[in-house]
């Protein structure tokens, strides 16, 4: 691999870690949302 | 409290877009360049980072890894003072600063140790090495990791006690990582700012404005973060006061 090959790999490994874990919050927040609207219907 | 949010959103945006130009332009033109032009290459070469003599482009992971140590460093100490905080006042509002920043700060030393070896292996032509600052920061990454697991399993009433002991422990790791490269032989170069480091001024303006909308970045997750772990508190009180009320309903 060529030195921008391996910048290339940092970068997107970086906004890979940081995407996956926005992702993470945002999946936690709707299935917070979806018991909230469970607990209203109750 | 509620506008500041999409203020910060958009201060982290443009902090992040304009950081990442910088620290990229030049090898941005090379791939993409002929769709930006020529101005923005000869606007990337003033204004953006030099290419590094002896490494070329690769050196500019360097403005990932670093910012990336440093927001991560920051957001330990956030932990550490959250943690102190709450095993003095037992305050629930500390016990949730102090977990949202140890699983934030997880993410930007989980980057550290990813950059890190892909830097290393065409710079040193090895992955990984044994020495003193990088073993150090695994260690702490692992101390962080265990504190996270703590608080993710561990359903007792004793959990964010325990968890803030470990933090303090885990806090004293801080200093001992970053200090490890002025006190051990290591393979790892010297800092870049005091310890006899020297950087040429344009790198270390793009360097600072890259932590700035890091720590921007970092600051805007940990505040969505902040909000939903309060949200889930809630949601988790108000479904143990309708098992008190309704214990048969709970049971089915």
């Amino acid at each position: 691999m060529s030195g921008n090959g391996y910048l290339f790999a940092a970068y997107t490994v970086t906004w890979i870690i940081h995407i996956v874990y926005l992702g993470t919050i945002v999946s936690r927040y709707s299935r917070l949302q979806r018991e909230i609207e469970a607990l209203k219907k109750k | 409290m509620k506008r500041a949010f999409p203020i910060l959103g958009v201060l982290t945006a443009l902090l992040l877009s304009y950081a990442l130009c910088m620290a990229l332009m030049p090898v941005v033109h090379i791939f993409w360049g002929f769709t930006v032009g020529t101005v923005v290459h000869i606007w990337g070469f003033n204004v953006g980072a030099p290419t590094e003599q002896t490494m070329g482009d690769v050196q500019r992971i360097f403005y990932y890894h670093v910012p990336s140590a440093w927001t991560a460093f920051i957001l330990f100490f956030i932990n550490f003072g959250a943690s102190v905080f709450y095993l003095i006042k037992r305050k629930p509002a500390a016990d949730i600063v102090a977990l949202v920043s140890a699983e934030v700060g997880v993410v930007f030393c989980t980057i550290v140790l990813v950059t890190g070896p892909i830097w290393a292996r065409p710079v040193w032509g090895i992955w990984w090495t044994w020495d003193m600052r990088l073993t150090s920061t695994l260690v702490l990454w692992l101390i962080y990791v265990s504190y996270l697991f703590l608080r993710r399993f561990s359903s007792s009433g004793q959990t964010p006690t325990l968890a803030a002991a470990l933090a303090v422990l885990g806090a004293l790791c801080v200093p001992f990582v970053y200090f490890s490269i002025w006190f051990f032989r290591t393979q790892h170069p010297q800092p870049v700012m005091g310890g006899g480091g020297s950087i040429d001024p344009r790198m270390l303006h793009v360097l600072l404005i890259n932590w700035l909308a890091f720590s921007c970045f970092a600051l805007l997750v940990c505040w969505s973060r902040y909000r939903l772990e309060k949200l889930q508190r809630d949601v988790d009180q108000a479904h143990a006061l309708e098992s008190l009320l309704d214990p048969r309903g709970s049971a089915r």
